[in-house]
């Protein structure tokens, strides 16, 4: 008996002083790698929810897979809202996988925490130097990662519409200034034809905001940050332009031109005529084409002072800086830069392809195709979002920001807010030296 | 007698001192996990909101965490964005927590009649709280609709006099409409501890009140009030500790908007210290959080204790 | 006369308050099985709540082939029954050692446990999520053992910090106490151990208190959301709810989701209905003031 209590008490102690030795050297250890179990890696992307996009990953995963009998590629995909947040934690747990996408403003972010290692993607099928430069993420002059397309950003309309209301079609060469367009939707709202004229996609979440407003905000001559040297928003997305911006977009929403919170996917609307112009990506563009023939307008973004301008960058690979097996995760990345999936990816999902050869070979992207607007529109009018490790918070915040003037909010408060808090995650954050 | 005692004493001793030994230390042993437990999953991370909160710690970040002193307190307490969540925090409370011990309490009278039928009104008053939060999140947010069920239902019972708002876009009916979501769903929950309440008051005292020609409001007010005054406390303590925790309906639902009508400090520290990974400005909103439980729940026993 | 009206007004009010709470979760599981322009079409008639129409299981399957739904439902089953068998263990011991031994610091641990019961876990969850990170990890790397840091992203994180609770030692606390201690020296004196009245006696006689404790750790981790969010990434560990709010964010039809919710609540009322009288009691007796 005697024995017996004793072992359970050996055995408690034992259980304890393990849990309690777990939590005394907390600190130590470390370094470990993940990501890849022997030769099986794991991908993550952001493309649970667009099977199209999804479907074209699965298939370079299958011909790498096929194509050599050592290493092998196993995918897992994310909803789009949650993936940046779920590999911040990944990181922080070293759990992070082999291969992963990022969204090119976010490069910077990863590059400086540590989560990925640069690559070298040298005697692949496609050079990099063919890559249209929004396509090529860098930070501090080493190479971190590549996309296979961007996206550009238009107006899309239906001539038939303008026409009635007697709305110029605005071109590259002379685009809409911001009292034609404000006149454009105001006569649009009074015919009582459309619930809301304009469709901006308000219905969507997180990055969306940053990608399709802060170009209108550089158009009014604003920014999300003093480019200069990356330390300060204050006195810039505060000020007097960016007010402005952030006047005209909440009167967007009070006007009535806009709804607060669109659709969670808004192109079903615009299809079905219950708006008469959507802000949108080029991912949309085939499914618009092939709903109104030559009646659809693909129209150049307004000009609201300071030149018409879209947001560039779209998703891109990388290697995480914890992988396992780097050889293999090299291998895929040099793989997958074949011309044949830079065509995929941009066919499956109406983008525009990182390289001249492959805009060749995609049906409308081709110069005189009726997708080719797209393409030059991304190369005038593109500019990168910020590069700076602070982007993603700087992001958040914007969006906030920008929810709230929607909501009401007032413009030179909700901006000082966001200028005030982005300042202070500086500082805190010495200004992301590290 | 005295005497026999201590003669014996000496023998009893030893094998008493064995045997509590053996029996001190297998209690040891019986409590030793679940202490440890306690120890590193709940007094560790409080005793970490407060140390976090005066660093610079990240989730994650190549440079290591440094004291920083207050500066996470001062930048917290010029942050408009805290000074609502704490009103809308004490706003949700001071609402749900009368209205939904209320309501339980209505509930509770309602099913504890001798009527035929009562144990199936009690089940379904309480299928909402074995439904999770997440869900009924879902669920509601649909209902709440410009053009979902809930709109509906006002438009016919009016004869389309009236449309609803959209609740959950509207700054003014935002909360509202979390606050009757929550009540909805975690009424049912207060109803059975007003019920088991209730179920410990004598029959023979309301057999004295009628015996006094007493209606039916002096028996609830002198009577059933009264003795369940432990109950009471029991449900003010619990709902009011469980609202200041508003977060889930908010995370799913609204995101903290529109205008931050809907921010709660759970939401806006799981916001700062998870999506923006600012770890230590959490700690210190989590800190803060802390102390306002703590004092809110000593005050309410110290108010409850004050009548003994 | 004025009796029976009376009686009628409360049943009246029984019933209206009864559609009250029924209604919304009848009309989420009639929706999950009709397509999505006819859960919207449906909304201004009573046919909301009734099966009627085109009426099918797609919704169902849909989900099944968009996310791995049956790993979540498993995931779930697994870590919640798991944290409800360990919680039991390891509570009803230290509540054992608390309420029938006697032992120096007894009392201290007693009132820091009950001290304890008064911290919610969002208090300190944020703190928790820096500090599971740093704990460390025993793993497998392929065939070797290898020391690393960090909980995030595994099964015990999900589990461990939710195993010892305060109010379940107080519950078995206040059990235990109810049963003679007679019963203790009787089975000393017959040569028993500690461990052996524990087994043989006290936990046999407190079914009650362990179904108590079994269903109220239960539903908090079936429900458990704002932890998984934090701490688990991976699709293989995520559990039903951060499950079915990722789905949300799909862009998915309204059917599904309301398929999706059906799926992973109505076997939890089932549940309810079927063992009712000990998931009402053991509510109930939370509030009994010990």
């Amino acid at each position: 008996m005697v024995f017996r209590i004793r072992r359970l008490a050996m055995a408690s102690v034992a259980v304890a002083s393990a849990t309690t030795l777990v939590a005394g050297c907390a600190s130590g250890s470390g370094g470990s790698t993940s990501g890849a179990d022997g030769n099986t890696l794991t991908l993550w992307t952001h493309n649970a929810g667009n099977s199209a996009e999804l479907d074209v990953v699965k298939k370079i995963i299958k011909d790498f897979n096929g194509s050599q009998d050592k290493y092998e590629v196993k995918l897992q995909a994310f909803p789009q809202t949650d993936y940046n947040s779920s590999v911040v934690a990944a990181a922080s747990a070293r759990k992070l996988p082999c291969l992963l996408d990022v969204d090119g403003p976010n490069v910077a972010n990863w590059a400086w925490g540590g989560y990925l290692d640069p690559i070298d993607v040298s005697g692949s099928e496609v050079p990099l130097t063919d890559q249209l430069e929004s396509t090529v993420g860098r930070y501090k002059d080493k190479l971190y990662a590549f996309g296979f397309y961007d996206v550009s950003l238009a107006f899309f309309s239906r001539k038939s519409v303008l026409n009635a209301y007697d709305i110029r079609i605005p071109t590259m060469d002379k685009p809409w200034t911001k009292a034609e367009f404000d006149a454009a939707l105001a006569k649009l709202k009074k015919s009582g034809k459309f619930d809301y004229p304009l469709e901006m996609g308000t219905g969507g979440t997180g990055e969306w905001w940053s990608y399709g407003y802060s170009p209108q905000l550089q158009s009014f001559g604003g920014d999300l940050i003093d480019r200069g040297d990356h330390k300060s928003a204050s006195g810039t997305l505060d000020g007097k332009n960016s007010v402005e911006w952030g006047k005209w977009f909440s009167s967007l929403a009070a006007k009535g031109y806009i709804a607060k919170k669109s659709a969670a996917d808004p192109n079903p609307d615009f299809l079905a005529g219950k708006s008469a112009i959507h802000w949108d990506g080029s991912w949309n563009a085939a499914k618009n084409a092939d709903k109104f023939g030559d009646d659809l307008a693909i129209l150049p973004p307004v000009d609201f002072g300071d030149g018409p301008k879209i947001g560039g960058a779209s998703w891109q690979w990388a290697m995480s800086s914890s992988c396992s097996n780097k050889e293999g995760a090299q291998a895929w990345l040099k793989f997958s830069r074949q011309n044949k999936y830079f065509v995929d990816y941009a066919k499956a999902t109406g983008t525009l392809p990182a390289t001249e050869a492959a805009s060749q070979q995609v049906e409308g992207y081709e110069p005189g195709g009726k997708f080719n607007v797209l393409v030059r529109f991304a190369r005038e009018y593109a500019q990168v979002r910020p590069v700076t490790p602070a982007y993603p918070y700087i992001s958040t915040e914007f969006e906030k920001a920008a929810k709230d003037l929607l909501a009401g909010a007032d413009p030179e408060e909700a901006l000082g807010q966001a200028a005030k808090n982005i300042d202070n995650n500086l500082k805190t954050n010495d200004y992301y030296s590290g | 007698m005295l005497a026999a005692l201590d003669r014996l004493r000496p023998v009893r001793r030893t094998r008493t001192t064995s045997a509590r030994r053996r029996e001190s230390l297998t209690a040891f042993g019986m409590a030793t996990p679940a202490v440890a437990l306690l120890l590193v999953f709940l007094v560790v991370p409080v005793a970490l909101a407060f140390a976090l909160a005066f660093t610079d710690a990240r989730l994650i970040s190549p440079t290591p965490a440094r004291f920083v002193g207050l500066r996470n307190f001062t930048r917290l307490f010029d942050d408009p964005v805290f000074y609502k969540s704490l009103r809308n925090t004490v706003y949700f409370a001071a609402v749900v927590v009368p209205l939904q011990a209320g309501l339980a309490l209505v509930l509770a009278l309602l099913v504890n009649a001798k009527v035929r039928g009562v144990n199936f009104f009690r089940t379904v008053y309480f299928l909402p709280v074995v439904t999770s939060m997440v869900v009924v999140s879902l669920l509601w947010t649909f209902l709440y609709r410009q053009d979902g069920l809930v709109n509906r239902v006002i438009s016919t019972l009016t004869f389309g006099h009236f449309d609803g708002p959209d609740w959950l876009g509207d700054p003014a009916t935002a909360m509202p409409a979390v606050i009757l979501m929550s009540v909805w769903q975690g009424v049912g929950f207060h109803m059975v501890i007003w019920l088991a309440g209730l179920q410990t008051i004598p029959a023979e005292l309301y057999e004295a009140a009628d015996l006094d020609g007493a209606t039916r409001w002096d028996r609830f007010r002198h009577v059933t009030w009264p003795c369940l005054r432990e109950t009471r406390t029991f449900v003010l303590v619990t709902i009011t500790i469980a609202a200041f925790s508003l977060f889930t309906q908010i995370r799913v639902m609204t995101q903290g908007g529109p205008l931050d009508s809907t921010t709660t400090v759970v939401h806006q520290a799981v916001h700062t210290g998870y999506d923006q990974q600012q770890t230590a400005y959490a700690a210190a909103i989590s800190l803060i959080f802390f102390v306002l439980v703590l004092a809110v729940s000593l005050i309410q026993r110290f108010l409850t204790r004050e009548r003994d | 006369m004025a009796a029976f009206l009376k009686r009628l007004g409360g049943q009246g009010a029984r019933i209206v308050l009864a559609l009250v709470f029924v209604l919304p979760l009848v009309f989420m599981v009639v929706s999950s099985f009709k397509p999505d322009d006819q859960i919207f079409g449906d909304l201004d008639s009573l046919r909301a709540f009734l099966p009627l129409g085109d009426v099918s299981l797609d919704n169902y399957t849909g989900v099944f082939e968009r996310v791995p739904a049956a790993r979540f439902l498993l995931n779930s089953v697994l870590i919640s029954t798991i944290t409800v068998v360990l919680g039991i263990i390891v509570n009803s011991l230290a509540a054992f050692a608390l309420s029938r031994m006697r032992w120096p610091g007894r009392k201290l641990v007693l009132t820091a446990v009950i001290a304890t019961l008064i911290v919610p876990f969002e208090t300190f969850a944020l703190p928790l999520v820096w500090w599971v990170n740093q704990l460390p990890l025993l793993r497998a790397n392929g065939f070797q053992l290898e020391w690393t840091t960090g909980w995030m992203d595994t099964y015990q994180v999900q589990i461990l910090p939710f195993v010892a609770n305060a109010f379940s030692i107080f519950f078995f606390h206040q059990y235990f106490r109810s049963i003679p201690k007679e019963l203790d020296e009787a089975a000393i004196v017959d040569g028993a151990g500690w461990f052996t009245i524990y087994r043989r006696i006290v936990m046999p006689l407190s079914a009650p208190a362990v179904a108590t404790v079994a269903i109220l750790t239960f539903l908090p981790a079936w429900n458990s959301y704002l932890w998984p969010l934090m701490v688990v990434q991976s699709e293989e560990l995520r559990p039903v709810m951060v499950g079915i709010s990722y789905f949300f964010q799909l862009n998915v039809g309204w059917g599904q989701i309301m398929a999706y919710s059906s799926m992973i609540t109505v076997p939890i009322l089932a549940l309810f209905v079927a063992f009712q009288r000990a998931f009402v009691s053991s509510i109930a007796s939370t509030g009994v003031k010990g």
